[in-house]
């Protein structure tokens, strides 16, 4: 692998923008896709990338982000739809090696990952999280029963 | 047959009354509770509220024994998701999405979601009008492969008065009906053309000009 990826991601919210500075940071080529220009405030002062404005949904905008060229696309607007769209159109239409879709419906999830798109479900993966706790009697604390 | 429309506005309102009137039995799924409500008003279909790309909504609608599920909402990327949902999850045999950036209508091709784009079908329309005052009506079918044209043969054709085995048309075009006086012929080679005469025309779109110039002539 390269050292440094050539990563695309579309929203700027608070995950968007977080992964964004990150990945910047640590020395990777970042663009991001926003269609609100105020949410790029969200991005920290030493943050070296590219910021589009623009709707990820239209073709021409992922033409212009240069996806043929991208190594890395993560989709984590707020809506789940536009996160699968643009998560197909970058694998299937521009072969972008490794793309990753943030979708809140669990129940969507499944069916993306029948089209063979990687999602990531905050809601699951918190559930896992919260029931795991339980399990592993944290959540109560076992000091306080035993 | 069943159908489900998800969206809203007036081309939801024409098309849902339209399919009524064949007798189809529509559903409507629309997220704006007033619009359902004056929608549920307005037309004999049951009326969903709800969001089209939420499974459970679609199960609601009845997708389950859906014939067809047709997305023409203003948002390209819910169309695409409730097609997918729709043959994916609920196995609808035909899902038609709305392009609204006419460039994803190939995208959503691409992605096996049949789609559609009405700037494309109004665009050529009027070019197609504006190019040639003849042409009454253009219809492009398989996808754009074929043209389905009708156009009104005056004085001037150089064709009126020609049968039909004596004109030389290029190849892959067809004159598939003369509609003369309100009766529709379906013509074979002795028919003659007159002015006057409305023909139905089918091309493919490479030999769609040259096939039109036969009957109109070269006019500016």
């Amino acid at each position: 692998m390269k050292n440094s990826l050539y990563i695309v991601i579309i929203g700027c919210g608070r995950l968007g923008s977080h992964l964004a500075n990150q990945l910047s940071r640590i020395g990777h080529s970042v663009v991001v896709i926003e269609l609100d220009e105020e949410s790029f405030n969200h991005l920290s002062a030493d943050f070296s990338g590219f910021r589009i404005t623009g709707d990820a949904t239209q073709t021409a905008m992922l033409k212009e982000a240069k996806l043929n060229k991208t190594d890395v696309l993560f989709a984590t607007t707020h809506d789940d739809n536009i996160n699968l769209m643009v998560a197909q159109v970058a694998q299937k239409i521009f072969k972008v090696p490794q793309v990753l879709a943030r979708v809140y419906d669990p129940r969507r999830e499944e069916v993306f990952n029948q089209l063979g798109i990687e999602t990531i479900c905050p809601t699951s993966v918190a559930a896992e999280m919260f029931l795991l706790a339980v399990a592993s009697g944290r959540a109560g604390g076992k000091d306080a029963k035993s | 047959m069943k159908v489900i429309i998800v969206g809203g506005g007036k081309t939801l309102y024409f098309l849902c009354r339209n399919f009524a009137a064949k007798g189809y039995e529509v559903t409507v799924v629309n997220r704006n509770k007033d619009e359902c409500i004056q929608l549920a008003r307005q037309l004999s279909a049951m009326v969903v509220h709800g969001d089209g790309s939420d499974a459970d909504i679609l199960k609601e609608a009845g997708a389950m024994g859906a014939d067809a599920v047709l997305a023409i909402t203003p948002n390209d990327q819910d169309n695409l998701v409730i097609c997918q949902l729709a043959s994916i999850q609920f196995g609808v045999p035909r899902a038609v999405a709305l392009a609204n950036d006419p460039d994803n209508a190939e995208v959503f091709d691409k992605l096996g979601v049949t789609a559609f784009s009405t700037t494309h079908i109004v665009g050529s329309l009027i070019e197609q009008r504006a190019s040639l005052e003849q042409i009454t009506n253009l219809l492009p079918v398989g996808e754009g492969r074929v043209n389905v044209t009708e156009i009104v043969l005056d004085a001037d054709s150089p064709v009126s008065g020609k049968r039909l085995k004596d004109i030389s048309l290029p190849e892959n075009a067809l004159v598939a009906v003369i509609i003369r006086d309100n009766q529709p012929i379906v013509p074979r080679g002795y028919n003659e053309l007159l002015a006057g005469d409305r023909l139905v025309l089918m091309t493919l779109p490479e030999n769609h000009g040259p096939a039109l110039k036969v009957f109109t002539g070269e006019r500016k």
